[in-house]
């Protein structure tokens, strides 16, 4: 059996990313026999001028068709919905850096009203609740889901550009979800009060 | 300088998203230090702007007076005279900070939505398979009156039988009747006496019930036994109850 071509069956039928760790099962081996398979399969596809690669996508591996052919793929299925709004590109910047997040902190940041933005956000699945936060009303915490690395062709959320200064706010996540390990690393020095000017 | 002062005539209004936005614009388009605003110069610029909004019919968003009051209030901080520190280490406060951390701050995220717009734009070059999992991805376009009515909901009925989904046959169309509880009375004691040996309570209620027939019904009951025309028993409370016919009250 030919590990790289088990594990294109693999990517085939899966039809989402698949892990490491999923390949490896499935194929009996070790998960670094399982990557080797893989970057085997990544230059086959590559020099035998497949239509076909192997992309890494929201935590995994996926096969997706080369962006050259697009345009042909096109004129067969039309792709639904447009793009984004800058509005909605910008909340969910604000939600992907920040989150978990409630409304009141995302309008905080664009001075604008954000729960319709939310809401729309939530329906394309890009963001979903996650928990409450533990202060008074218990406002909804908002995180970024798998489909949101997906709709961004990422990996993972480490692969967002690092904010300049960037300050993470200390939340009390009700669930203690999501806690990105590149923001957690982050620390946190200046508080908000020390901005505030003296009332006269 | 908004591009409405150069050249009236031919303008073209940009779309802000909120206040934040506008004011970004502003200190763009005049170039001046973000840490170092002309707040006499930008609240002007802010407020013609709002008054062009205006005249043009444009509604304006509660958030842009919010910032126009925000605007006046720190360039009349900035004019009035700084009050003698009574503690030197104590450095005065610049009224415009909390504004200019607002805007850094804001600034942060809209410069990241480049990033994700390229990563769109890219993505939506890439087909993934799992088209099914996700229909709302693709779909197979379709010219209008390819495909009849009759077709689609034959379509329709194959993909829920496909599905499991059981299409339950429409036997009868039955209005609901208007019970009375005088009825309900009459229909409970006539059951009743016809069973000498006792009739279960719940025999009574035919399935399937509505809750409002099944409450009538136990009003009934109660009235019934208030009455003193029925005769309920329950041995413990695990048993069905019992009804029987006061012998007094034939």
């Amino acid at each position: 059996m030919n590990l790289s071509s088990a594990i294109e069956c693999l990517l085939f039928v899966a039809g989402e990313p698949l892990n490491l760790q999923d390949m490896a099962r499935a194929l009996q081996c070790d998960e670094y026999t399982a990557e080797e398979a893989l970057r085997e399969l990544q230059l086959r596809l590559g020099e035998s001028g497949s239509g076909l690669q192997v992309v890494s996508i929201a935590g995994g591996w996926q096969l997706a068709t080369r962006m050259e052919y697009s345009e042909t793929i096109g004129r067969l299925v039309t792709r639904n919905g447009g793009k984004l709004s800058h509005a909605a590109l910008e909340t969910l910047a604000i939600i992907a850096y920040r989150q978990p997040i409630t409304i009141p902190e995302i309008e905080a940041v664009r001075g604008v009203s954000a729960s319709g933005v939310v809401k729309s956000l939530q329906e394309k699945r890009l963001v979903a609740e996650v928990g409450r936060k533990q202060t008074i009303g218990r406002p909804i915490l908002y995180a970024t889901t798998q489909e949101f690395l997906h709709y961004f062709a990422i990996s993972s959320l480490e692969e967002l550009p690092v904010l300049e200064n960037f300050e993470p706010e200390e939340s009390d996540t009700a669930g203690g979800l999501l806690a990105n390990a590149a923001l957690a690393e982050a620390s946190s020095e200046t508080s908000q009060e020390a901005i505030y000017p003296d009332t006269p | 300088m908004l591009s409405v002062k150069t050249n009236p005539l031919k303008f073209h209004l940009p779309v802000f998203d909120g206040p934040l936005d506008l004011l970004l614009h502003l200190i763009r388009e005049n170039k001046v230090d973000i840490y170092d605003i002309p707040i006499a110069d930008i609240t002007q610029q802010y407020l013609d702007f709002l008054s062009l909004m205006e005249s043009l019919d444009l509604a304006i968003a509660g958030e842009y007076l919010v910032m126009a009051a925000t605007l006046m209030e720190i360039k009349s901080r900035m004019l009035l005279p700084q009050a003698p520190s009574q503690n030197p280490e104590d450095e005065e406060e610049d009224p415009r900070q909390e504004l200019v951390q607002r805007l850094l701050e804001y600034r942060k995220f809209q410069a990241t939505v480049d990033t994700l717009e390229g990563w769109e734009e890219y993505r939506k070059l890439l087909y993934f398979r799992g088209a099914l999992e996700n229909p709302e991805d693709y779909f197979l376009p379709m010219e209008a009156g390819d495909i009849s009515l009759n077709e689609l909901q034959e379509a329709l009925k194959r993909a829920l039988l496909s599905a499991g989904v059981q299409e339950e046959k429409v036997t009868a169309v039955t209005p609901r009747r208007r019970v009375s509880l005088r009825m309900k009375m009459a229909e409970l004691l006539r059951k009743v006496r016809s069973c000498p040996e006792g009739l279960p309570f719940d025999s009574m209620i035919e399935h399937p019930a509505y809750l409002y027939d099944i409450v009538l019904l136990f009003l009934a009951l109660l009235e019934l036994v208030r009455q003193g025309t029925l005769r309920a028993e329950q041995e413990t409370t695990e048993d069905g109850i019992i009804l029987h016919m006061r012998e007094d009250a034939v």
